[in-house]
């Protein structure tokens, strides 16, 4: 029994090997057509890969810049007198869903920060002030959002709050981030199918090709007895091979031109390392890699076996 | 073996292909089928092969009934039918040892066999030489000695021929004819449609001759038929 078994399990194997084999051969016996392939393939990937590179460096920034989006809350003259209602608002606070971070920010940390931004040349006329704090009522919390968006239901809910006198924010920045999100979004879905639908239509020409030069032999194949799956699978193999080929090229090409164009631009542009930070190439790849091998690969398998199905009714 | 009753093809053009044939062919027979262009010997053995389908009639081979076979069964019913063509239909691009090997392959059989089998069917055809030679390499003969090598390689217990000795001279007709012979006493059923009347009036066996997709003769040990238009 279980030399059957084995025997079973040693044909299985080499019949694997076989279809590899000739999947292999078929890319090279039609050399133009696969090159051709590869290329386009090759292309679409770069594409997709460049278009991911910026969508993701977009979204990136766009969450640094997020994260120093803050809501500030002032309290009530009573209010800022007594710690207790101000933690008592704060804990209320930190219980939103939008809310990152609710920092309290004393009266005395206030003056502070301000004497330190506006009288950094001349520190003699802010110890003027000695012990009289003209900020006294100043004390306030620091919100930081989770997401931009969630900026405008937040300052509503904290408006409605008893004890609150003011609440600053920057709704326009909030805004702007959130409907250039939208587009982003958007724009690069529809980028993405469009080249998804181009490389499917080359795979499916290249293999329709292969179908018509081999045509003689599939008919010889189905004569001696081979099964459709055994007729169909170098077939499928030349288009996953085309896939991971035409995935590999583009992606190594991007792994280098992006590490090369970020030293070029940390190099270049060294003032604006304040304001754009960009993604580091090996967390970009990290999703970057699989997703655009997984795609080559994809096309490839769903653009050979549907055009397989289409012509070889055997 | 092979069993025909009633059996019509028409084509979509309303062609009669084949016209009410009834047929039996017994286990290890040696049969010929004769006939002109348009006398059903093609459709005949494209039914066999479950190319075609009959428009009405019964065909039973090793004992199925190809009426009934489903679509999935095909390939492996074709397993144990071995078939060689006049026009050889060799894979170019491999050499001889290749052609034959793909026919294992493509059931399945492990290297280790097929590193046994294909020598020693070549050796049978008188090829074993020949093994690196690519189709265009080889004579007519020759060729036609690799497809009878790739048709029986597979252990089938029937082979079809259809006009084997088409594209030969006298000769290597007549040495082809002569493997047929061999295989045919090594115990496979041998069913050749030809219209090459002197290899028929040599060989002395069963001949069944068509005409207008009806059989109009049958008989055993019988020359090449002449039948009146």
């Amino acid at each position: 029994m279980t030399s059957v078994r084995l025997g079973t399990y040693s044909m299985r194997i080499s019949t694997i090997g076989y279809c590899l084999k000739q999947g292999f051969k078929n890319i090279w016996r039609n050399k133009m057509f696969s090159l051709a392939s590869v290329a386009t393939m090759s292309i679409c990937i770069f594409l997709f890969g460049l278009f991911f590179c910026v969508v993701k460096n977009f979204q990136f920034m766009v969450k640094e810049v997020e994260s120093g989006v803050s809501v500030s809350v002032f309290f009530d003259e009573e209010v800022s007198q007594d710690q207790a209602a101000m933690d008592e608002i704060g804990a209320k606070i930190r219980a939103r869903d939008e809310v990152e971070e609710a920092n309290f920010v004393s009266a005395e940390e206030t003056w502070e920060s301000y004497k330190y931004i506006y009288f950094a040349e001349a520190p003699e006329l802010a110890d003027g002030f000695a012990n009289d704090n003209p900020l006294a009522k100043q004390a306030h919390y620091e919100i930081y959002l989770k997401d931009v968006e969630g900026q405008s239901s937040l300052v509503e809910y904290l408006e409605s709050m008893e004890g609150i006198r003011r609440v600053n924010k920057s709704v326009e920045v909030a805004d702007i981030l959130t409907s250039f999100n939208l587009l982003v979004g958007y724009v690069s879905v529809a980028i993405i199918i469009l080249l998804l639908c181009v490389s499917v239509f080359l795979i499916s020409n290249t293999v329709t090709i292969g179908i018509a030069v081999r045509k003689e032999e599939i008919a010889i194949m189905k004569l001696i007895g081979a099964t459709n799956s055994f007729v169909k699978a170098p077939f499928v193999v030349e288009g996953i091979l085309i896939g991971v080929i035409g995935g590999a090229i583009p992606l190594t090409i991007l792994y280098f031109l992006y590490t090369k164009l970020m030293g070029y631009m940390s190099g270049q542009f060294d003032s604006l390392s304040g304001f754009i930070r960009f993604m580091p190439v090996d967390t970009l790849f990290q999703t970057l890699l699989p997703v655009g091998l997984a795609l080559g690969v994809g096309i490839g398998f769903f653009g050979s076996f549907l055009t397989i199905r289409k012509h070889l009714r055997v | 073996m092979i069993d025909l009753e009633n059996v019509t093809k028409a084509y979509s053009t309303g062609i009669h292909a084949l016209n009410g044939v009834s047929l039996h062919i017994d286990k290890g027979e040696f049969v010929f089928i004769v006939g002109d262009s348009g006398s059903g010997k093609s459709t005949l053995i494209k039914l066999l092969l479950k190319e075609l389908d009959p428009t009405s009639g019964t065909i039973k081979v090793n004992g199925i009934n190809l009426n009934k076979m489903k679509q999935r069964a095909i390939p492996k019913y074709r397993r144990k039918i071995g078939v060689v063509f006049q026009d050889f239909r060799l894979l170019k691009d491999r050499n001889v040892y290749e052609n034959i090997a793909f026919a294992q392959r493509v059931v399945i059989t492990p290297s280790k066999n097929i590193r046994k089998n294909v020598p020693a069917m070549l050796s049978l055809v008188g090829l074993a030489e020949k093994y690196k030679s690519y189709p265009k390499q080889l004579s007519g003969g020759e060729q036609q000695r690799v497809a009878l090598a790739r048709a029986l390689v597979n252990r089938p217990n029937i082979l079809l021929a259809d006009e084997p000795t088409g594209n030969l001279d006298p000769k290597n007709s007549k040495e082809i004819m002569k493997l047929l012979e061999t295989i045919n006493e090594r115990g496979t059923t041998v069913v050749v449609v030809t219209h090459n009347q002197e290899i028929v009036d040599q060989m002395k066996k069963r001949v069944i001759a068509m005409h207008r997709g009806v059989i109009i003769s049958d008989e055993r040990k019988a020359g090449y038929i002449q039948h009146a238009n």
